[in-house]
């Protein structure tokens, strides 16, 4: 007989590795889902690298950085990639109605955000990595000439995407799969505010404190330093990672008392519409 | 006080627990206990309160009061701990559809962190019958290899108890009684406690020694299956159930 008694711990990689095993076995079964994480991004990138090749020689804003238009779209799609990582899958799970399965395993709720975090990065890096590889040959634009600094909006960028996705992940576990649309487009709502493509003193001026609350919107004025004044600006770096810690401490919080909320309504075993 | 190692008479013991959704009363002032070794029946109609009792034994649900003892533990403060030593199967509750059997036992056995996890699953698949199935995917299976798979995911870990949500429904008479046997062979092997959850009255005659009746979230008769038989003047299970299902106390029963 096993025994069972003496081998609990808090807090397991295997169970991690477990829950990102199976959503990588899921991926390798299924390729309309690989295709989905490079389709959209590399759309995107594609659309808005001939909007570039279209303004390149009649916009003065466009031409002091040939890039600035696909560096944001590639970007904008890490935040939105990251986020919807780990909101779709977490509907997997509901999809598959396996919930009732998960949770009566020693998998803990925390453990399971870390799978979902890891299979976001896998997913984002595999989506918007590789719509950058597609703009290399296309536009003739590498993304990755940021050097260092790319790797500091990757990581604010992600982990913000996260903390939108995991509060979207809790609130469809609450809610039922009806409330399944909020994980396609709660990010848009954010979108006008993050200066993807345009500063912040664009907004009107009562609007641009709530921005200067987002850490995208420090990411994406950052980004233009470097790309116009070939600066990197660290204060923008340090606000960034400063209000992800909190919307991340946040997003996890509120998944936490989500799934609290799950188990005193019953809707572990009862996922649906 | 550490627990663990030490030998409990009963496996679950429920204390005045009860559970409130909104203005309902799902259940209302439960007591009962389940003995080690034995498999034990909960009954009752449907909305008896038998689901969400087997999910807050399980921690799936918490309740609005009351106490759930499970191996001589807290199940509330102490759940993970002892949810190594348990598990559950469910007709209900799904395993990922595009997922092999291979693939999914591998996910659940990685979860309870087993070792020789594959030759865990290559036992198992030998005693429920899976073999040739394991390359297979969940989704593609019949009811009754659903069931079976998902009775194999309930005993990668060996649980010393076992929790079965109806666990033959909707199956043909020959995959329920290997299912039956199987659990039955389980049980003596590892000396285990089950408690399962079934409208099938056959089943419960034949298999369990002890049977909870349940009626609108209360435990209204307990007894062995010969005992409630005899008690309410009844020749079969089935007929002692329709008696508990429609209020009539055994009094009321042989009259």
């Amino acid at each position: 007989m096993i025994n069972n008694t003496a081998i609990d711990i808090a807090f397991s990689p295997r169970r991690i590795y477990a829950n990102v095993l199976r959503h990588l076995y899921l991926m390798r079964t299924s390729w309309p889902r690989v295709l989905e994480m490079i389709y959209w991004p590399t759309v995107q990138m594609i659309l808005w690298g001939f909007i570039t090749l279209s303004l390149k020689d009649n916009s003065s804003y466009v031409a002091q950085a040939a890039g600035i238009l696909i560096s944001s779209v590639l970007l904008w799609d890490v935040l939105f990639r990251g986020q919807l990582g780990i909101s779709l899958v977490f509907m997997e799970e509901m999809w598959s109605r396996n919930l009732g399965h998960l949770f009566v395993s020693p998998l803990r709720p925390y453990e399971l955000v870390v799978s979902l975090i890891l299979m976001s990065l896998i997913r984002t890096i595999i989506g918007v990595g590789g719509a950058a590889l597609v703009a290399i040959p296309l536009f003739h634009y590498n993304i990755f000439d940021m050097g260092l600094p790319l790797i500091s909006f990757f990581i604010n960028l992600i982990i913000f995407g996260w903390a939108i996705g995991l509060t979207v992940s809790g609130m469809v576990l609450r809610y039922g799969l009806g409330a399944e649309s909020v994980a396609w487009v709660a990010v848009f709502a954010l979108q006008p505010l993050c200066a993807i493509y345009y500063p912040v003193s664009v907004l009107p001026v009562w609007l641009q404190p709530v921005a200067w609350c987002l850490p995208a919107s420090h990411v994406f004025e950052g980004m233009r330093e470097l790309l116009f004044q070939h600066t990197f600006n660290a204060h923008h770096l340090w606000m960034a990672i400063g209000l992800n810690a909190l919307f991340l401490a946040g997003g996890i919080a509120a998944f936490l008392a989500y799934f609290r909320v799950a188990r005193e309504r019953g809707l572990l075993l009862q996922v649906g519409e | 006080m550490n627990d663990i190692g030490k030998q409990h008479d009963y496996v679950i013991e429920v204390d005045h627990l009860f559970k409130q959704f909104d203005q309902v009363e799902a259940v209302n002032d439960m007591s009962f206990k389940v003995q080690r070794g034995v498999t034990t029946a909960l009954l009752g109609g449907n909305g008896a309160g038998k689901t969400t009792t087997i999910a807050m034994l399980l921690g799936l649900l918490l309740p609005s009061s009351g106490s759930i003892t499970i191996l001589g533990e807290d199940m509330l403060r102490n759940r993970y701990r002892l949810l190594h030593r348990m598990n559950f199967s469910s007709p209900y509750v799904d395993l990922p559809q595009r997922l092999t059997i291979r693939q999914n036992l591998t996910v659940y056995g990685h979860l309870y962190r087993l070792s020789n996890l594959k030759q865990r699953i290559i036992q198992l698949a030998q005693e429920l019958n899976l073999t040739e199935l394991l390359d297979r995917r969940y989704g593609r299976l019949s009811a009754g290899q659903k069931t079976r798979v998902s009775l194999a995911k309930s005993l990668l870990n060996e649980p010393e108890l076992l929790l079965l949500d109806e666990p033959t429904a909707s199956l043909d008479p020959d995959t329920a009684d290997s299912i039956r046997s199987h659990l039955q062979r389980y049980q003596q092997r590892t000396g285990a406690t089950i408690l399962l959850a079934s409208h099938n009255m056959a089943e419960v005659e034949r298999m369990c020694a002890e049977v909870i009746m349940l009626r609108q979230g209360q435990v209204v008769d307990t007894g062995s299956p010969d005992a409630l038989i005899a008690r309410y003047g009844r020749n079969t299970m089935e007929e002692v159930f329709i008696d508990i299902a429609r209020n009539r106390s055994a009094e009321e029963a042989i009259l």
